[in-house]
């Protein structure tokens, strides 16, 4: 099971820089379908069968599907981005990984438990399909309740925008 | 090697890899006999014999269109993407013989690959992932026409998958498990309607009629088959994702696309349709394939019949008609389905 999980892993952090690295757009978006992929079979290492499952139906299935529907329509072949936007893009970039790197080494300093976050899930080596629905739907209801309200938010959201854009261009369309 | 072969996880694998190889070589037998068989349907249907010219009533046409395929000139277009233009055809291929692993196709554990908890989960993965074979063929291929057909099935799958996702929800709560041989097992038995005594399949419950109706309109969407072929409609888009496909990788689109028929096929017998079941299983076990087979083959005719009877939709009829219609229906059937099981009390 080790080995698979080192599997997993390195193919992660490899597709994931190739996300990062790669000049076309459209490879780029396939690295990361790939990295997706590699992120369930570690899922699936840690028994979290649903989770793993769930990972590729959303984010490998539909996510990415649209994020490539809208690189294809925009036809963007290569980064056309010159000079200012590139430096500001690369200064940011650096300053995240920096205060990443720095996360990383405190967290190793204090050792790697978490605390009892990692609590243990009642009869979760049967199946945890039913044990992780009765979790959500009793102990975490509120948070989840609030998540779906957030993406209702969004989506009424992204309604009201893109029907003014229409409006302006079409006169009551 | 005796001591090896003592080990379970060995014995355990090894059967499965022999079960998979049998599976995968009778697939590509069977496949290449349905586009025979839809051939001779379809004539049939249009008041013609179909092909009937090699071997006795047409019987060796597949071997012939094979060997075909096999030796025309392998075209690639100047400016594709080439390496996505090779491996889009991989990519069509590779979902449907995955899902295989996971349907039963007779009682087990002879006749299922691998059981796994979230059998049903694994199939909506898979299909969600054929999206991409022919978003990046049509986009690959540097070609206008391909490129519209392979945005349109994108749109169009990603829209009905919702609906052939939820519209499996109710099944779910009426078997009380994902795994897909559970569905199955659940299904066994007698229940009846007034005084007639039917087997207890899922179409037989009240409530699942509907989702059946529902998953069955959202297959043929799924694996782009009429009246829901718009990537491919030849009137406007010549051949659509896969105009600048030729030779083997143009038919490793059409396996594809014959295999996802086999895989929702197979699936929409496991919800529904009882899956193995039916009289003399319980002595012999070998009759479960036979029944298994028989309603598969029932449903693929279903199929060819639904492409040569029907037009095709209009585009923006196919999308409201899936957002607006097939998706609010499923959700109201989730509600349904839960609230009488919830009111039948615990099982």
């Amino acid at each position: 099971m080790l080995e698979l999980f080192f599997g997993f892993a390195a193919l992660l952090v490899v597709t994931s820089l190739l996300v990062v690295l790669h000049k076309n757009p459209v490879t780029s978006a396939l690295f990361l379908v790939l990295a997706f992929s590699s992120l369930a079979g570690i899922y699936l290492l840690l028994n979290a069968e649903f989770l793993g499952m769930v990972q590729i139906i959303v984010y490998a299935g539909a996510i990415m599907v649209l994020f490539l529907f809208v690189i294809m329509y925009l036809n963007l072949q290569h980064d056309v981005e010159t000079g200012l936007q590139i430096a500001v893009r690369r200064g940011i970039g650096w300053l995240t990984g920096v205060a990443a790197l720095l996360t990383a080494a405190l967290l190793i300093r204090r050792g790697w438990a978490l605390g009892p976050a990692n609590e243990q899930l009642p009869e979760a080596a049967a199946g945890n399909v039913g044990a992780l629905g009765r979790t959500l739907f009793s102990r975490y209801l509120f948070p989840f309740e609030i998540t779906s309200i957030l993406l209702l938010v969004a989506m009424v959201g992204v309604i009201i925008i893109a029907r003014g854009r229409t409006k302006t261009a079409g006169e009551g369309a | 090697m005796a001591a090896l072969w003592e080990i379970p996880a060995v014995q355990t694998l090894t059967w499965a890899l022999v079960k998979v190889l049998i599976i995968l070589q009778v697939m590509l037998g069977v496949v290449s006999y349905l586009i025979y068989a839809e051939r001779k349907i379809c004539g049939h249907i249009q008041a013609r014999t179909g092909p009937n010219r090699v071997g006795p009533f047409g019987l060796l046409q597949p071997i012939a269109d094979v060997l075909k395929l096999l030796f025309k000139e392998e075209f690639v277009p100047a400016k594709a993407n080439k390496v996505i233009f090779h491996l889009a055809p991989i990519l069509a291929v590779f979902p449907a013989i995955v899902t295989f692993s996971v349907i039963p196709m007779g009682p087990p554990p002879t006749f299922v690959v691998t059981d796994i908890n979230v059998g049903l989960l694994l199939f909506m993965a898979m299909s969600s992932l054929g999206v991409y074979a022919i978003t990046l063929g049509g986009w690959s291929s540097n070609n206008k026409y391909a490129l519209l057909g392979g945005l349109r099935s994108s749109a169009q799958m990603i829209s009905y998958e919702l609906a052939m996702g939820i519209s499996t929800v109710p099944v779910i709560l009426y078997a009380g498990t994902m795994s897909l041989v559970g569905i199955v097992q659940h299904q066994a038995g007698f229940t009846s309607i007034g005084p007639v005594p039917l087997p207890n399949w899922g179409i037989f419950q009240w409530y699942l009629v509907i989702p059946f109706v529902i998953f069955l309109i959202t297959a043929f969407a799924e694996t782009n088959r009429a009246p829901f072929d718009l990537p491919e409609a030849e009137g406007e888009l010549v051949a659509g994702f896969h105009t600048e496909y030729s030779s083997m990788k143009w038919a490793l689109f059409f396996l594809g696309e014959y295999m996802n028929m086999l895989v929702i096929c197979s699936v929409a017998v496991t919800l529904f349709f009882g899956g193995w079941h039916g009289p003399l299983v319980d002595r012999l076990p070998w009759m479960g394939l036979v029944w298994y087979l028989l309603k598969l083959s029932a449903f693929m005719f279903f199929f060819i019949w639904v492409r040569w009877t029907f037009p095709r939709l209009r585009y923006d009829q196919l999308m409201a008609f899936g957002w607006k219609v097939l998706l609010p229906a499923s959700i109201v059937n989730v509600l349904i389905a839960a609230l009488w099981l919830y009111g039948k009390g615990p099982r």
